[in-house]
């Protein structure tokens, strides 16, 4: 790892200032996906910012069906949450098998969706919770905060502060690993609400994250498995890499998306 | 420069470090408790694996600064003077290690295991919870065996102080 100078920071006002004032700043959530890039020297932040201490980016509120998630809150308090795992049993299922338990004490929502990778769990979850993303500065849509591979609508001084969605009805999520990084090969996250159903995809998408609108449709009509049958992505707009072709995931697609709907 | 101070295994020390210095470091190096190992260096394999205010962390994906005024537990911390912690004895007792590289991450991964599912553990939450924590020479058989040996005799521990 490069030498970096790091900073602790009590407030999101205070991170914002201090982005503002160094070179070439990163901010530091659980520091999961960053510190293993900077010691790969993939990245060399001249300052990080650390907001693992910041108390007002903790913590869930669950009012109703209404749920707002802090950004610092890790993987393995919202997989603890019994709230969450009442209202949301998908969020609940996916925040239990994304890393690995060390990963997940650390690890943070705001974290990981800050940095949209496309093999990411939590893309694919947002975009099916039609989830709000709540920054320093504005409120974002989850369709119109990813952008691409590791890309997101955040300006350079902007900071999630939370997220929060309308519990769905019934949510499910189901990936296939990678069998060597852990991380998804395709992870689908389904979540029905009274009229509409929602389908995130992630791992898959050659631009990233994405919803699978023609699985919406035919689910929206018949919430179960069969109403995949005879449906198909376009493999042009699937990744492909050494791990899988894009007809293989573009296959694996509907088969996560039915055994995500198993589970919902 | 940073100056550190935290709790380890019950003790206070400091320490004068390199903001980029990574916990793992700060313990093996200043402290010299190389208990604590560095096997893959990449996030993957667990070896590092320490606890940081109660929670299972992989020490070479934190820097020592982030751990200010936490408590740490190493595998040097876990022993009460020379009885050995339950877990380290069923490790002993079912032959958990060949190489023994692993172990220490293995144990403290299995103490907070342990601790997570409050006793209610079985063969598949073991082997999914150890997603984190690799070993090439046992196959995990003997592991999986020592962690629920383990977990069977804290929750007997447990009744009995009930």
């Amino acid at each position: 790892m490069y030498s970096t100078t790091y900073h602790r920071v009590s407030s999101v006002d205070e991170a914002v200032k201090l982005l503002g004032d160094c070179d070439e700043a990163a901010l530091l959530s659980g520091g999961q996906t960053l510190l293993p890039t900077m010691k790969a020297r993939l990245a060399a932040p001249s300052d990080l910012i650390d907001l693992g201490r910041i108390d007002a980016l903790k913590g869930i509120s669950v009012d109703g069906r209404s749920v707002k998630i802090g950004a610092g809150t890790t993987h393995a308090e919202i997989h603890a949450s019994k709230e969450i795992a009442a209202v949301c049993p998908g969020l609940h299922e996916m925040t239990g098998v994304l890393g690995d338990p060390a990963v997940r004490h650390m690890g943070t929502l705001g974290g990981s969706l800050a940095n949209n990778d496309p093999a990411a769990d939590y893309p694919a979850a947002i975009l099916a919770l039609d989830a709000t993303i709540h920054t320093s500065k504005r409120e974002i849509e989850a369709g119109q905060f990813l952008v691409g591979l590791f890309e997101t609508a955040l300006e350079d001084d902007e900071i999630i502060t939370a997220v929060s969605f309308e519990a769905p009805e019934r949510s499910g999520y189901e990936k296939f690993r990678n069998p060597a990084s852990r991380y998804a090969m395709c992870g689908v996250f389904v979540a029905k609400s009274a009229e509409t159903v929602r389908v995130g995809v992630t791992g898959a998408g050659g631009d990233g994250a994405f919803r699978w609108e023609a699985a919406e449709e035919a689910l929206a009509q018949r919430f179960e498995a069969s109403a995949l049958e005879g449906l198909s992505l376009d493999p042009s707009e699937m990744l492909g890499d050494l791990h899988g072709s894009p007809e293989y995931r573009a296959n694996l697609v509907r088969v996560m998306a039915k055994r995500a709907l198993a589970k919902a | 420069m940073s100056n550190v101070t935290m709790t380890v295994n019950g003790r206070e020390v400091s320490g004068e470090v390199e903001d980029r210095t990574l916990l793992v470091q700060f313990l093996r190096e200043n402290l010299g408790l190389t208990g604590t190992h560095v096997g893959c260096d990449t996030s993957q394999c667990g070896a590092c694996v320490v606890h940081v205010d109660g929670r299972a962390v992989k020490s070479c994906t934190m820097l020592a600064v982030q751990a200010e005024d936490s408590a740490v537990t190493t595998i040097e911390g876990v022993a009460k003077g020379d009885e050995l912690h339950p877990v380290q004895a069923a490790f002993r007792e079912h032959h958990g290690l060949q190489c023994g590289y692993c172990t220490p991450g293995m144990i403290m991964t299995a103490i907070d295991m342990i601790r997570r599912h409050d006793g209610d553990l079985d063969e598949k939450t073991v082997r999914h919870d150890l997603e984190g924590n690799i070993c090439r020479c046992t196959g995990y058989q003997n592991i999986v065996k020592a962690i629920l040996a383990a977990n069977e005799e804290m929750s007997g521990m447990r009744e009995a102080a009930e």
